[in-house]
């Protein structure tokens, strides 16, 4: 199944839900594929005024600029999610968008799909990260 | 080539980071990104005190507490937030003038939409390349020789002719086709002056039509208005020295500089509402029926508390304004509410991106309306400062700085 990750660019949500089957849906790819497009128009991400414009469909024209071109970029993903995984509070060197409001707004839109979720806080010890990463297998052989 | 440090929030999700790169490449500058190391930035944020939500806020703040602290070279300083994020706008006046504090390098601050392009930043990036590059040029206090300034505005056009540190010709008229204009307003100058344009010995050009007119009249300095006219100002203030605030309303963008002993080392300069230009003034003055250079003494006779008109539109502007006529108000009391209406918006827009420093010396083709005087120096709180001639601040701000191209 394909599994949104929240934060979008975690790299450790994403290698849990590869290993145990399932498709990431991460920003490292929809950037990638911008990043190696030949015809490149705005360095470094590619995210274009057609890109923001099409952020609206996410969020309206009196929100910044900033959080519409990043919904464009990752709005799309949770179109096409089945599942989700959201961990709150992550530190932003866990992953993070740079932006606090499109954070909250990411979190709303997975939600507001009332997709298969599971919730989890960021762990701050060790034995709360082996618990994490249990529920995570857990939940994510369950949709098997 | 001339580094300047970008503190940003958005610009790669905007899609304007190319146009931000490209407008530094055009005035010969380079985008430069202070390199933070992850561990330093919590440490940077508990520095400046100040902790944003947003992760890419804090890697601001930490790339300016880089900059404070000499652990990255710059020679000049570009921040930018989404336009209508609080945070983000929080963030970017306070790094403003935190950066000021901490450094002496010159700053500039944009809150930029998707629709930012690489020439509504030009002005901006050659005037932080200027500041850097032609300080013992701007440091020039004294015209000499035979010079002449054109500053080509959206509205109108003026000349200056000006010898041995005087003027001895000036002349404007409505811009029209640009070199035309130029040529036009020049040779009136020049009339006046009763001097030929052999006689000219350096030419300065400035304003929107100053490459153009630079090109063909073979003009020792193109440069762009915020230099120029800080230093027209200046030099017709006489207060080259010491600290200052330049406001110029112009037609179609504001300019708001703060200078020390003459060189700007901060500026703002804004123009995406109509209802706080002079824009608006004129569409007022049409209305009203009077010649905009009338506009200022109805003004005077006033009272713009009667009348509620603070739209940063010029068409909701005027909405207001025919409303008000037809509640029975007077003439005088629109036009007093219209300058009222256009300080406020620059008082809320564009003097909260600066710090203002006393005294304020207001130029341009608004200074002459008295009314907007008035309103400006109501808000302030303080009567600004308006130098004879003040309508050709950029026009002398390049008699006077071409004139430094003539001691080789």
């Amino acid at each position: 199944m394909k599994i949104f990750i929240d934060p979008p660019n975690s790299l450790i949500l994403f290698d849990l839900v590869e290993r145990f089957g399932h498709e990431p849906l991460s920003v490292m790819a929809t950037i990638q594929e911008r990043v190696d497009n030949l015809e490149i128009d705005m360095p470094p991400m590619n995210v274009t005024l057609t890109d923001v414009k099409n952020g609206l469909k996410y969020a309206g024209i009196e929100v910044p600029s900033g959080i519409r071109g990043r919904l464009a970029v990752w709005g799309p993903l949770i179109d096409q999610a089945e599942a989700a995984i959201i961990m709150e509070d992550a530190p932003y060197s866990f992953g993070c968008v740079g932006c606090h409001r499109t954070n909250l707004l990411v979190d709303f839109l997975v939600r507001k799909r009332k997709l298969p979720t599971i919730e989890i806080d960021y762990p701050r010890t060790e034995e709360d990260a082996r618990n994490m990463v249990i529920r995570v297998k857990e939940f994510l052989e369950g949709l098997k | 080539m001339i580094k300047i440090a970008q503190l940003s929030c958005g610009t790669e999700y905007s899609g304007v980071q190319y146009e931000i790169e490209k407008a530094s490449r055009a005035v010969g500058a380079k985008m430069v990104y202070p390199d933070v190391e992850a561990s330093q930035i919590d440490r940077s944020i508990r520095d400046f005190g100040f902790n944003p939500v947003s992760p890419q806020l804090k890697l601001m703040i930490a790339r300016a507490v880089h900059l404070a602290e000499g652990r990255y070279d710059a020679d000049a300083v570009f921040i930018a937030t989404c336009f209508r994020c609080a945070e983000g706008a929080l963030v970017r006046n306070e790094l403003r003038r935190y950066i000021q504090e901490h450094t002496d390098l010159p700053v500039v601050t944009y809150s930029f939409t998707e629709r930012m392009k690489a020439n509504q930043l030009l002005t901006r990036m050659e005037a932080l390349v200027t500041i850097v590059s032609r300080k013992e040029l701007l440091a020039r206090e004294r015209q000499i020789g035979i010079t002449a300034g054109i500053d080509s505005g959206s509205t109108t056009t003026k000349a200056v002719v000006m010898v041995d540190n005087k003027i001895v010709g000036k002349a404007w008229t409505g811009s029209g086709e640009v070199l035309e204009s130029a040529q036009t307003t020049l040779n009136e100058a020049l009339a006046e002056a009763g001097l030929k344009m052999s006689d000219l010995e350096a030419i300065g050009t400035t304003g929107y039509g100053r490459f153009t007119i630079g090109k063909q009249m073979n003009a020792k300095l193109v440069q762009e208005e915020l230099t120029t006219n800080s230093k027209g100002a200046v030099w017709l203030a006489d207060r080259q020295r010491g600290e200052a605030t330049i406001l110029d309303i112009g037609g179609m963008d504001n300019k708001a500089i703060t200078v020390r002993d003459g060189i700007p080392d901060n500026f703002t300069m804004g123009g995406i509402c109509a209802g706080a230009s002079g824009r608006f003034l004129e569409i007022v003055s049409r209305r009203l029926k009077v010649e905009v250079t009338e506009l200022g003494a109805l003004a005077d006779q006033g009272d713009w508390r009667k009348i509620n008109m603070n739209s940063y539109c010029s068409v909701f502007g005027i909405q207001d304004l025919v409303t008000s006529l037809a509640e029975g108000n007077t003439r005088a009391d629109v036009a007093a509410a219209a300058c009222h209406s256009v300080a406020e918006q620059i008082y809320e827009q564009q003097l909260q991106e600066i710090d203002v420093r006393d005294p304020v010396i207001q130029v341009g083709g608004t200074s002459l309306i008295s009314g907007m005087v008035y309103a400006v120096g109501e808000i302030l709180g303080k009567a600004p400062i308006v130098p004879p001639d003040s309508q050709f601040i950029g026009a002398v701000g390049g008699a006077l700085l071409s004139s430094g191209f003539l001691e080789g």
